[in-house]
């Protein structure tokens, strides 16, 4: 236990300097931008005034409300202080909501998306890859090559083709937003099920993306492992195959789980797009938003729940992993 | 060098993804040459036309006319002028006025005009009928006696002095041109897209220029990372603690936050190709150097290194002569995947407006990104999107393909 504790502090400490890390750049980055943003607003409410003071007293108003006028330093010390309260200040394209009350319902749809969706495809993608390795023949020649190229198809490539299918084409399925324009939300049973009907697109376009790279990782890792020696001493000693296909799919699994906690930042990016793209409520969809209305309150705020969802996820599946292996223990204990 | 090249070109999956990606380059390369129009030149006045070949109807009329009398002619242009619905409407007055069903087949052009013919009269009155949905009828009736009629169509030009119309030829039924005597023809085998721009010689150019930041992200990406990789993975010690704290750090931040950060405090104005293509390469040099590190500390032991050492060689030579050539293999397929992925990169930034802001050349990004705004997906308007989407796969493929075929090549333990 004392081994898995070390190991647990270490993920944890880690975890937080990363953190930081991002935290750090997540404000620096956006600010280096060009341009004053509270310009830009006030350019955009003053049209048509032409009282100059009346101009200069709106923009005195924005900036201090934005805290834009105050040395960078100082800025960074009250958005942290903000940001540790949850109050990410006003968002710009739409003011005076908060980017707080912006972030709030889209983080729930998000997680309610990708979470499930990027499990299910690396079930899916590890199932299909160690039959592959396991089956070989035609199995593997028809799914190999499948694979390869739907992990090389852009995830908005992915997500357009099943819309125009089955949302324009075949009408199976709407192809925007989370749930019906006309509905307010509630525990209904047509809220829920138009919820369910918006959710398929979405879902197994981002299921379909992951799919293909996780099998091509899982059949080499279940090759290399059905190769190695301790499969040949098995069989040697007599052992059912059934049984060493267990073992040997237990160890190809492991590499399988560290390479789910790296490449969920890509499957995240992938999973924003296509929310982009079937304008579904999250928070990929806030962060085009406020692309678009030059936001940058909100881009940051955004950027910075990504970044700290990827961070949980990645710490959980480390923490998991650990778990799993006995090797880590071992390894720490030393 | 050269038994290697040979011995690359013996696998099946590195010669398919060779021979599409130089098929693509080629095309990037010749079809410029053949057809010179300016790439984002717009020619259509509004959104959208559909491929096809466009000729000149002006120059139609012009052209010596010939007479090719063709039997299906006249059910051709009326099939082509009654629409499905018209079909459906004509099928619902006859079943009214008393046909059976299986007697009326609205494929049938010719006898379901037939059959309306004999039996439509505007007087009958069919019980349960709205007026709107009578004069609808009526209006079907006086368009399909138009489609019917076997004149010609009259030219007529206007008299400068008076005004009055004076025919100067007729175009019979039966006239025909020669496309190759029309001298204004233009094949646009891609349509337009939403701002009337020819799509296909947009793609060619918009494949260039993504093809070029693909290959400058890449090379960043990969000249940081082997950077990174040798000097961590060889002087070890401090600078590898240091190194490697950078990488982890930039391996659990998700690249896409990055990108979209540093894109967007660029700001519009700078955000050219170049730009871009420098930042995605900034953004995605971690997995070179992890690997390129590994390698390098398990080479930096070798005996042919130490001798090396030994010998009084410099950091430098060592590096280029004793590592650099053990580790080029993997640097080369490392760079290969890096390009797609750069590729990748720009069209994810693009969609999300990040894209290169850029007046001057298309990218298949912004290409996509100007459908997915005009709604293209949504108007059935497949060529302004689809063919974007298949060239981007199909680079990303053939070089995804290409890294495979190397992989078994040079990782013996991967060869089937």
């Amino acid at each position: 236990m004392k081994g898995y504790r070390k190991y647990f502090l270490n993920k944890l400490l880690w975890f937080l300097v990363t953190f930081v890390f991002a935290f750090i750049l997540n404000f620096t980055l956006p600010r280096l931008m060009p341009g004053d943003p509270v310009a830009a607003i006030v350019s955009r409410l003053a049209q048509g005034l032409s009282d100059a003071t009346g101009v200069q007293a709106i923009y005195q108003q924005y900036a201090d409300l934005f805290g834009t006028n105050k040395p960078i330093l100082e800025q960074f010390f009250i958005y942290m202080k903000n940001v540790a309260r949850g109050d990410f200040g006003f968002s710009f394209s739409q003011y005076p909501r908060t980017v707080a009350d912006a972030l709030k319902s889209s983080i729930f749809w998000t997680i309610c998306l990708q979470f499930p969706a990027i499990i299910v495809g690396w079930l899916i993608g590890n199932t299909l890859g160690a039959l592959a390795a396991y089956l070989k023949g035609g199995f593997d020649k028809v799914l190999m090559p499948v694979s390869i190229f739907i992990s090389n198809f852009p995830a908005f490539g992915m997500a357009v083709i099943l819309m125009v299918i089955f949302g324009v084409t075949l009408e199976w399925f709407p192809t925007s937003g989370g749930y019906g324009f006309d509905l307010i939300p509630n525990f209904s049973w047509g809220f829920i099920w138009s919820v369910i009907v918006h959710y398929q697109l979405p879902f197994w376009s981002i299921v379909l993306i992951s799919i293909g790279g996780q099998a091509i990782g899982m059949r080499s890792m279940s090759i290399y492992e059905l190769n190695a020696d301790y499969v040949r001493y098995a069989r040697f000693m007599g052992i059912k195959d059934r049984k060493i296909v267990g073992y040997v799919f237990r160890n190809a699994m492991l590499p399988q789980v560290t390479g789910l906690a790296l490449s969920i930042g890509t499957m995240v990016s992938g999973a924003l797009v296509a929310e982009i793209i079937f304008s579904y409520p999250g928070l990929g969809f806030t962060l085009y938003n406020g692309v678009m209305g030059q936001d940058y309150p909100l881009i940051s705020a955004s950027a910075l729940i990504i970044t700290v969802m990827v961070l949980s996820a990645n710490f959980i599946i480390e923490i998991l992993y650990g778990i799993i292996d006995p090797r880590i223990k071992a390894a720490q204990a030393d | 060098m050269k038994h290697t090249i040979q011995q690359v070109f013996h696998s099946g999956k590195f010669v398919v993804g060779f021979s599409i990606f130089v098929a693509i380059l080629l095309t990037v390369i010749v079809y410029p040459l053949i057809i010179t129009d300016p790439p984002l030149e717009i020619i259509g006045q509004g959104t959208f036309f559909e491929p096809g070949i466009y000729v000149n109807v002006y120059d139609s009329i012009g052209s010596p006319h010939y007479t090719l009398n063709l039997d299906d002619a006249a059910a051709k242009r009326i099939a082509n002028k009654l629409g499905d619905e018209d079909r459906l409407a004509i099928k619902e007055w006859l079943m009214a006025d008393g046909i059976p069903e299986d007697e009326i087949d609205i494929k049938n052009t010719e006898k379901v005009l037939d059959q309306w013919v004999n039996n439509y009269d505007p007087a009958q009155k069919i019980a349960g009928m709205t007026n709107a949905k009578r004069n609808y009828f009526v209006r079907l009736n006086n368009s399909l006696k138009g489609l019917l009629s076997t004149e010609g169509v009259s030219i007529a030009v206007k008299n400068a002095e008076t005004g009055d119309l004076e025919e100067t030829g007729v175009v019979a039924q039966s006239d025909y041109v020669n496309i190759n005597q029309v001298p204004n023809v233009r094949m646009l085998l891609l349509g337009t897209d939403n701002f009337g721009r020819d799509v296909l010689t947009e793609l060619v150019k918009a494949t260039g220029v993504s093809l070029q930041i693909g290959f400058v992200a890449g090379i960043t990406a990969t000249l940081i990372g082997l950077t990174l990789g040798l000097l961590s993975g060889y002087i070890g010690g401090l600078v590898d603690d240091f190194i490697m704290f950078i990488t982890n750090l930039f391996t659990v931040i998700p690249p896409i936050v990055l990108l979209i950060l540093i894109s967007f405090s660029i700001g519009q104005e700078q955000r050219g190709a170049f730009t871009i293509a420098v930042v995605i390469g900034f953004t995605s040099w971690v997995w070179t150097a992890r690997a390129v590190r590994a390698q390098v500390v398990s080479l930096r032991n070798r005996d042919h290194v130490n001798l090396s050492k030994l010998s009084g060689h410099s950091i430098v030579h060592i590096i280029l002569t004793d590592i650099l050539p053990y580790i080029a293999s993997y640097v080369v397929m490392a760079l290969i995947l890096q390009i797609a992925s750069g590729i990748l990169a720009e069209a994810a930034l693009s969609i999300l407006g990040l894209g290169p802001r850029t007046t001057e050349v298309p990218t298949l990004g912004l290409m996509m990104n100007w459908a997915m705004i005009y709604q293209a997906q949504i108007l059935g308007k497949w060529w302004a999107y689809f063919p974007v989407i298949i060239t981007i796969a199909l680079i990303t493929f053939s070089m995804n393909l290409m890294n495979t075929g190397l992989d078994q090549v040079f990782n013996p333990a991967l060869r089937e």
